[in-house]
């Protein structure tokens, strides 16, 4: 019973800050009600015993994620009103593409319960894969065990990742005072000293 | 077994199937509504990932496997990379049109 309550609350909360994504007028609120949204999830999923991606979540997501989309919503100096004077334009064909997604997930999932006749209530908890019963110990058995080399690519992904938005951002100022060490290793002797001859003076 | 009984039993794999439904429909209609600002579709994209992180992980505890939980994690660590990318093009966009605006990002329009 208890699960339920906060199922139903948290699911509340969870559609309320989507909808507040997508409606409220302001970027920052939006990335905020984002924000709300992960938390939530991150309930929800500790609901369903994912431990470890609830907290994933809110670490990565609300930590690092949220902080840039705010970071950047900052930076941008974004005329609001501009950007909003166009909202109904599109909003009924938007409702409708909503309201039928919803329509055949709910048909699908509830009215049909995917075709199949099992129990569609969640198995009690048991202890997984040998361990103590601790889904981080489970999921990071698995992820060194089962799934190295994708885990490894998941690394390379980040790296380019950092590479991209480095490589993306960096611009060179006109003006700015640099150095250029291969010029400066490639310099001659001829290129820096010029010997002059002057004449001699003559004595008095 | 009536399908509308169960709204007030135990919480069970539909449920979280119909909430990541819901989720992602309010983002396809994110996407729509928000034709104007490139933020706000990325924010939307986020959305949409969440809605397919929560089958994911949906049917993982139902199936008593993880897998779907390693999915999940790798889902993230795609989505983390992709809105870095996304918002330093953002960026960039912003510093050569001083405009994020989508009706005026046509430059490629043929």
């Amino acid at each position: 019973m208890l699960i339920t309550i906060l199922f139903y609350t948290f699911a509340a909360v969870l559609v309320g800050a989507a909808l507040g994504v997508v409606l409220s007028r302001n970027t920052v609120h939006s990335a905020l009600f984002l924000v709300l949204a992960f938390f939530t999830s991150a309930a929800l999923w500790l609901l369903l015993e994912a431990e470890f991606l609830g907290i994933v979540l809110v670490l990565v997501y609300v930590g690092a994620v949220m902080v840039l989309f705010l970071f950047v919503v900052m930076m941008l100096d974004i005329n609001v009103a501009q950007l909003r004077e166009g909202l109904t334009r599109y909003a009924p064909l938007g409702a409708l593409v909503a309201l039928m997604v919803i329509v055949q997930i709910v048909y699908v999932t509830w009215v049909r319960r995917l075709g199949l006749t099992a129990d569609m209530a969640f198995p009690s908890a048991e202890p997984l894969r040998g361990t103590q019963g601790s889904n981080t110990e489970a999921l990071g058995a698995l992820l060194y065990d089962d799934y190295v080399l994708p885990f490894q690519l998941a690394a390379v992904v980040l790296l380019v990742a950092i590479v991209a938005a480095i490589v993306l951002t960096m611009r060179s100022r006109p003006g700015l005072k640099q150095q250029d060490v291969a010029k400066q290793v490639a310099v001659r002797k001829e290129d820096r000293v010029r010997l002059v001859k002057l004449p001699a003076e003559k004595g008095p | 077994m009536s399908s509308l009984a169960t709204i007030g039993g135990p919480v069970g794999l539909p449920h979280f199937l119909v909430l990541a439904g819901i989720l992602f429909a309010i983002a396809v209609a994110g996407i729509f509504l928000n034709r104007k600002n490139v933020i706000l579709i990325l924010m939307c994209i986020e959305l949409m990932l969440l809605a397919v992180n929560f089958n994911f992980v949906a049917f993982s505890r139902w199936l008593g496997d993880l897998d779907g939980q390693v999915f999940v994690f790798f889902i993230l660590t795609v989505a983390a990379a992709e809105s870095a990318i996304g918002l330093a093009i953002l960026v960039v966009l912003f510093r050569e049109r001083k405009s994020i605006n989508v009706e005026n990002l046509d430059t490629m329009r043929g």
